[in-house]
């Protein structure tokens, strides 16, 4: 690994946020909101080191939906983990289009609230991050208690909360400071297969009353077709992007969509790609 | 209230009975077991000449200062030992050993070397209350979750807003499982020193009883340490009530 070692955020390298590179062979209608090029990450271990993520390049565009799929052990997190600023690309670099510290918005595989904090106070944690007026933090919370449909448990402790209803909450705290981007890593991993199936209903909702640019790990053939735009298929560790898929399925998708023949067309093809 | 105080109430009234009726019955003389009735004499005595007061007064102050300093000490090493691992191997060997000393051991040189004053009586309170806050402070930190670090951490947190949002509410209730030892054992810190050498405290009022052949006055100074452990004690209890509501169910 003889790369030069590189992580561009936006904005340091490029002040007056410089075009972004053409150098795909599609033709895009918008400019990208993220590039990221050549992603690389290397972790530390006795034997040399473990490769997680190789030459992971592509572009994401605003308001895009895009789910990362792979087998276990494809550095899927690792990628979103390096795109929230959580670790540093060994390397490679992604910038975002506006040329400044991106926002981020992260969901975790597991809700990750504090249980200390009530529901209300749990989802204006960013914002109090953020030093913003209490009562401000509050209204926005209360609006977005609404979006995901919890009135009523405001002052609830996590620990009365169901697993669906804890994943909401976390919904909500990644959404409430409003970030360039959202990163979903398997949200829905732990919960029922039901539950399971009407949050990604809830969250179809969501993501297009927001408006939000969205990247979300899953190895659910399933939740990406009903979610995504894209779906990027990853090869086994290390993680390489195999596969680039648009979903050209309808929306609003309902339920039924998955006993549509184009549904069924795309789910094996995405399983073949899988291993 | 009535029902959860009714039993403690009842087996404290049945034990001052047979308390009472031993004494008169058995013979004891008084000086090696006062009755009940007598101690209670020797109370209401010992705080209307005043003494009883001034000398609790005198043992609580080392017993706040002593418990305050402690805490303290042991709070801000603990978390540094918690971030730290490197210097938790270099320190601990020490800090396990400080331990091992008994602290009745080494008490009378730290009266010799910080002389006979309130001072000496806040160290030996103080360490032996540094302890057991320690240990907890450094479980408490360390068990907090890696993924509420990640959380701050991608909405770039600062250090303090970490410390303040995460770490202190996290770790609070083993913490305050330390405080709670550390309350207790304070009383015995601040006592052992006083019986080392003292001209005041509670300490000194019963080792006076003790050699004046005083043993009402002795049980008295007894149940008085007994009365500061529990409030103490209580205090703690409050501040887990207040601070942990998340917890019980």
């Amino acid at each position: 690994m003889g790369e030069a070692i590189s992580c561009q955020l936006a904005g340091i390298a490029s002040p007056g946020g410089a075009p972004p590179r053409n150098d795909t062979n599609k033709t895009m209608s918008h400019t990208p909101i993220l590039t990221i090029r050549n992603l690389s990450t290397v972790f530390p271990d006795e034997n040399g080191g473990l490769r997680a993520l190789r030459d992971v390049t592509f572009d994401v565009h605003p308001r895009e939906f895009i789910c990362v799929l792979g087998p276990s052990g494809s550095g899927k997190t690792t990628l979103l983990r390096i795109l929230a600023g959580l670790i540093k690309p060994t390397s490679g670099s992604f910038k975002f289009g506006h040329g400044e510290q991106p926002s981020t918005g992260m969901v975790f595989q597991q809700a990750n609230l504090m249980p200390w904090r009530t529901v209300i106070e749990n989802i204006k944690l960013p914002l109090e991050v953020k030093n913003i007026n209490d009562a401000v933090a509050r209204a926005k919370a209360r609006e977005m208690i609404e979006l995901v449909g919890l009135q009523g448990f405001e002052d609830s402790l996590p620990r009365d909360l169901s697993g669906g209803m804890a994943q909401r909450v976390a919904i909500a705290r990644a959404l409430i400071h409003d970030p360039d981007l959202l990163l979903l890593d398997e949200p829905f991993g732990s919960l029922d297969a039901l539950t399971r199936e009407r949050m990604w209903t809830e969250l179809s909702r969501i993501w297009q009353a927001r408006q939000k640019t969205v990247i979300m790990v899953t190895h659910s053939i399933n939740e990406s077709l009903f979610l995504a735009d894209r779906v990027l298929v990853l090869t086994q560790r290390p993680g390489k992007i195999k596969m680039d898929v648009e979903v050209d399925l309808p929306r609003p998708r309902k339920d039924d969509i998955r006993y549509t023949p184009h549904f069924g067309k795309l789910a094996r093809k995405l399983r073949e790609a899988i291993e | 209230m009535i029902k959860r105080f009714l039993p403690i109430l009842l087996s404290t009234l049945a034990f001052l009975l047979g308390w009472q009726l031993l004494t008169r019955y058995s013979g004891i003389p008084n000086f090696i077991l006062p009755s009940p009735l007598s101690v209670w004499t020797r109370f209401i005595k010992a705080v209307q000449d005043g003494s009883l007061p001034y000398h609790t007064w005198i043992t609580l102050t080392e017993i706040v200062l002593g418990l305050l300093t402690g805490v303290l000490f042991a709070t801000i090493i603990g978390y540094i030992l918690a971030k730290s691992r490197t210097l938790e191997k270099v320190l601990s060997p020490y800090l396990v050993a400080s331990q091992a000393i008994p602290v009745v051991a080494i008490a009378p040189l730290l009266v010799i070397w910080l002389k006979d004053g309130i001072l000496s009586k806040v160290v030996i309170c103080a360490l032996i209350v540094f302890f057991p806050v320690l240990v907890n402070t450094i479980v408490g930190v360390r068990a907090v979750p890696t993924a509420l670090y990640d959380l701050m951490n991608s909405l770039h947190a600062t250090r303090a807003q970490i410390l303040w949002k995460v770490e202190v509410p996290a770790s609070l209730p083993v913490f305050l499982g330390g405080l709670r030892i550390g309350a207790t054992l304070s009383v015995i810190g601040a006592i052992v020193g006083e019986l080392v050498d003292a001209e005041e405290g509670l300490g000194f009022l019963l080792q006076l009883g003790d050699f004046q052949y005083d043993t009402p006055m002795v049980f008295v100074a007894v149940f008085t340490l007994i009365a500061l452990a529990l409030i103490l004690y209580g205090i703690v209890r409050l501040l887990e009530n207040r601070f942990l509501k998340w917890q019980n169910k």
